[in-house]
This record gives C-alpha cells, sequence and structure tokens, in this order.
C-alpha cells in the first residue's frame, strides 16, 4: 500500500497526543506543577495537529464534516466522531488543570476512556479490510493501542522529568510489551500464506497456473500506484531494524538512565531524547505498515 | 446511508463476461470511458495525456492472462499454455465492503436493482472504498478527487430516450464478439443466468466474501494444437487431386 505522508503522520502524532492523554486522564501528574500543564496543552496539540494533517490526503478536504455521518457502518466515520467527542473532556480536564491547578477523576476517565476508543476505531480502519491480509487480525488495534500507550508514559516521564518513578517504570513495562506485539505480528505478517491469489483472482486455476501477460495499460494507474508500492519493501528489513532500535531500544536505554539518574535537568533532557527516538521510530513502524502491506489487487497486476 | 440495504427487492442486475470468446480488442474500455466520461458525474480525467507519463480513470480495464497446465510448457505434452483476456469492471457486489467504508454516505448499494454508486456530491475522496475493494473497481479520479467506478450504466439502462438495444450497459452493446452480456442474475430464468447455470459460470476471489453479481464463464477446453496437427504435411496432401495430376503423383510414387 502507498504510504501516504499525511496519513503516518496523523496515526504517529495523534498516536502519541491520546496515549499521554490517556497518562493525564489517570491523574499520574501533578496538576499544580508547569510542565504539567505544559503536558497537557501538548496532548491536545498532538492530538489537533495529527487531526489536521489526516485531512490533507482527501480529494475534497473541504466536505470532511459529511465523514461524522455513517458511524453505523464505517470505523473511518466513527473515528472523526470519536475524535471529535473526546475533544470535549479532554479541553475540560486541560483547562480545569490549567487555570484551578484541579484533577477531576470523572473528567480524566471519560477522556481516558475516549482516547482509548479513538485509537482503536484508527487501528479498525485498517483491521477491517479483508483485501489486506497482513492488517487483518485482532492483533493491528493491540498494537495501534500498546504503542500509543508507550508513547504517551514516556512523554509524560519527559514532562514529569524524572520526578514520577511509577510513569517510568509503566513507560518501560508498555514498551516492552508493544514491541512484543508488534513482533509477533510482524512475524504473522512475514509468513501469512495469501487468502487470494491469480488463480483464484481470475477463476483459471482450474486450468493452470496464472501469469500477469499483459497490463491493461502500458504504464501505471492509480491502483497500481495506490496499492503496488515497492520502494519501502525493498528496504524493509533495515527500516525494521531502525524501527526496533529507534522506537523501542533507546527510549529504555535512555528510562533506565534517567531512572539511575533520578530528577533534574539531565534526566529531562536523557527522557526527551527517548521520546525523539520513538517518535522517528514508530514513524518508521508506520511507513512499514503501509509499505508492506500487500492487496488482493495485485492477483491482477 | 453507506449500510447496505436491507429490504433489497430479488433483482440484481450485472453483467456475465464471457472469457472463452473475450479477444482483448479493449473496445469496452474505450467506449465505456466515451459513454461515462460525459455521463453520470464528473468527467474521467487523463493524466499527462500527450506525454511520457500517461495514466488516467477508467471504469473498466482488460488485462491478460497466460495460464499454464502443469508440464504444459511442452506444446501437445498435457495440455497447452494459453492467453486469457480478462475484462474487469465493477463486480456490484451483495455484501459490497466498499459500501460500507465509506464514512460519508456517498458509497450506496441500490435496494431496487443492486447497483453500487457514488454519490460524487458527497465523496471526499479519501479513498478508502478502493482499499476496501479486492477487485480494483474503483479508481480515483485525481482532477475532480472523487471515486469513480462502474455504474452499470445506470444512464442507459432505465433511459426511455435510447432505442431498446441501447438500453444496456456501453461496454455491452459495444463489444464485437458478444463476449458481455447484461441482464437481471436474481431471476433464475432470464437469459444471463440460464447462461451462467449453463457454462458453470464463477464469482471472483470468493474468499473475499463479497458475493459478486456479475459472473465470469470459463474458457471452453480445446483440442491440443498436436491432436490437430495432420500426420501427413498440409502442403504434401494430395487426395483431392484428379485428372492429370491424379496420374502424375501415383506415376512419381510409384518410381
Amino acid at each position: 500500500m502507498h504510504p501516504a505522508f499525511s496519513i503516518i503522520l496523523f496515526t504517529t502524532l495523534s498516536g502519541l497526543g491520546y496515549g499521554l492523554a490517556v497518562v493525564l486522564g489517570l491523574g499520574f501528574l501533578d496538576p499544580s506543577l508547569l510542565s504539567t500543564k505544559l503536558a497537557y496543552l501538548a496532548s491536545l496539540a498532538l492530538i489537533g495537529i495529527g487531526l489536521l494533517s489526516s485531512l490533507l490526503h482527501l480529494g475534497n478536504p473541504q466536505r470532511a464534516w459529511r465523514a461524522l455521518s455513517q458511524w453505523r457502518s464505517s470505523w473511518l466515520s466513527r473515528e472523526g466522531v470519536m475524535a471529535i467527542a473526546t475533544f470535549v473532556p479532554l479541553t475540560l480536564n486541560a483547562t480545569l488543570v490549567i487555570f484551578t491547578d484541579r484533577y477531576d477523576a470523572i473528567l480524566g476517565l471519560i477522556g481516558v476512556l475516549g482516547a482509548l476508543v479513538t485509537v482503536y476505531c484508527t487501528s479498525m480502519i485498517y483491521a477491517s479490510l479483508r483485501t489486506v491480509g497482513s492488517w487483518h487480525t485482532r492483533l493491528t488495534p493491540l498494537c495501534f493501542i500498546l504503542i500509543s500507550l508507550a508513547g504517551g508514559l514516556l512523554l509524560a516521564g519527559a514532562f514529569a522529568g524524572g520526578n514520577a518513578l511509577m510513569v517510568e517504570l509503566l513507560a518501560l513495562a508498555v514498551i516492552l510489551l508493544a514491541l512484543i506485539a508488534k513482533m509477533v505480528w510482524r512475524n504473522r505478517a512475514t509468513t501469512l500464506v495469501p487468502v487470494s491469489t491469480p488463480e483464484s483472482a481470475t477463476g483459471l486455476g482450474f486450468i493452470g497456473k496464472v501469469r500477469l501477460f499483459e497490463r491493461p495499460h502500458a504504464l501505471d494507474n492509480y491502483l497500481t500506484r495506490e496499492m503496488g508500492f515497492r520502494v519501502a519493501r525493498k528496504h524493509a528489513a533495515k527500516l525494521w531494524v531502525v524501527a526496533f532500535f529507534f522506537g523501542a531500544i533507546l527510549p529504555i536505554l535512555t528510562l533506565l538512565i534517567a531512572m539511575a539518574a533520578g530528577s533534574g535537568p539531565t534526566a529531562q533532557l536523557v527522557l526527551v531524547a527517548g521520546v525523539v527516538a520513538h517518535f522517528l521510530g514508530v514513524f518508521v513502524e508506520r511507513w512499514l505498515f503501509f509499505a508492506e502491506a500487500k492487496h488482493a489487487v495485485m492477483n491482477y497486476y | 446511508m453507506t449500510s447496505l440495504p436491507q429490504n433489497r427487492t430479488a433483482k440484481r442486475l450485472g453483467l456475465v463476461i464471457d472469457l472463452d470468446v473475450c479477444v482483448g480488442c479493449h473496445a469496452c474500455v474505450i467506449s465505456c470511458k466515451e459513454w461515462n466520461t460525459g455521463g453520470y458525474g464528473n468527467a474521467l480525467s487523463d493524466q499527462d495525456p500527450y506525454g511520457g507519463d500517461v495514466s488516467g480513470t477508467f471504469l473498466n480495464r482488460i488485462h491478460s492472462f497466460e495460464v499454464v497446465p502443469e508440464g504444459g510448457q511442452i506444446i501437445g505434452e498435457a495440455g497447452d499454455a494459453r492467453v486469457v483476456h480478462f475484462p474487469k469492471s465493477c463486480l456490484h457486489c451483495e455484501d459490497a465492503p466498499c459500501v460500507t467504508v465509506c464514512p460519508t454516505g456517498a458509497s450506496y448499494k441500490r435496494a431496487e436493482d443492486g447497483i453500487v454508486l457514488v454519490d460524487e456530491d458527497k465523496c471526499i475522496g479519501c479513498g478508502l472504498c478502493a482499499w476496501a475493494c479486492a477487485y480494483g473497481a474503483r479508481e480515483m479520479d485525481l482532477a475532480a478527487g472523487v471515486m469513480k467506478k462502474c455504474t452499470l450504466c445506470v444512464d442507459r439502462i432505465y433511459n426511455e430516450t435510447l432505442k431498446q438495444e441501447d438500453r444496456v450497459p456501453s461496454c455491452v452493446r459495444t463489444c464485437p464478439v458478444n463476449a458481455r452480456h447484461f441482464g437481471d442474475l436474481g431471476d433464475p430464468n432470464s437469459d444471463v443466468s440460464i447462461m451462467v447455470a449453463e457454462r458453470g459460470g464463477f464469482d471472483l476471489m470468493p474468499e473475499q466474501e463479497t458475493r459478486p453479481t456479475n459472473k465470469y464463464l470459463p474458457p471452453r477446453p480445446r483440442t491440443c494444437l498436436s491432436d490437430s496437427a495432420p500426420i501427413i504435411p498440409l502442403a504434401e496432401n494430395t487426395e483431392g487431386a484428379r485428372g492429370f495430376f491424379a496420374w502424375l503423383d501415383k506415376t512419381l510414387d510409384r518410381i
């Protein structure tokens, strides 16, 4: 599948933002600190920028509001509805913390639920597609949610600057869980036997082996550009190592260093580096998520 | 509304495509583009049409496949390798995943005849329906930014200003070898349903569980090339010779 830059940026940024919103909604950080207030703003900004960037790949973005109408059947519509609905508790939470230093548990938990459901809806857009075998599994929402939480915990740790050992320990655990889930996901994806073949796509398997003789047109078309992307597949093994190292190993190392350094600017700086590394790693992971995915229509090409 | 219609009638309009007779001339591709660029919805645009990197929106495309039986690489051994021309357009699936994924309600399936259409004024061009379709039936028009697909020429088949014989999809009307047939596949007594039953018409990718309306008729079995090759080369066959040439043939045979 063609990895549209705006979609990768959207799932990475909003995933991180929702992960942070979950940590904040659970009240792990002290609402009276300036760093916590900044974390609330950062969470809203990440989600907002992510959602805006998701509009960029649309052919007619001025009609995007229509996407809120079909929540009965469409995961994309559900995602839009949930994203907007979740903004209400998240903004109220942020206002409460920023202006009154007060954390409200009920409002916080509503925000947590909204954030998790939104990330789940995003992942189900992909997981619900039977045409892309590597996405069509329950492991896809699991990976999206765990990666979002891992990023959120790491970012919350960076904002707290080593003053939240609980958050740092949870970050370590969830990064490891996300890594395991992603490894299982990728192992399944790379060993997957495709359900559809050129033989089933043409119905000519009863005669023999089917091979494309001539394309419909000499050059590319929308389908081959959108579903037949190949560039990153060539470097998939290298990029997977990059995602593995930046997304999980470096953040774990920075967490350990930060915990050893205790609280203070050193810990904060190290954790910020960890967040940057994690963001890069997840970005590459998302790139591969799209670029490595094989679509059933390519049985015709 | 992008949920599939709850109260569908039995009518299932669609195409039956005969892979035995399609010669791969692409006439249906051209007539489809010609009719639909001026018909329902936005025009079917081309990008860089006279340049080096031509591409464009098409609702119907012809692929050509080579089918090789086990051991069939050698002519006459185990049946011959053959080329099958393969027209492909929207299959108007009964369980159309392209309809249910649509976030705006632009994509819908008609309750009265099962045709899957796009309301282009509602389409935001997100492309998710094209991702959901296993058959490559949907193509985004890059000029209009909306999704295009086969309408089964909905603006022809019910069009009372056209002569009766023209009230079929453009591809069906234009096919020079009658490889494409249009009709109601929900009616077991319709010409198309009888044809499907007699020839063993099949679905494409049944494992995708989309229940396509369009059916494909398999290529008929063929006699092996080596079976039809005469033992005496044609140029040396003198069976029909008479008179002087017959005498000459016999005399020369005797020498």
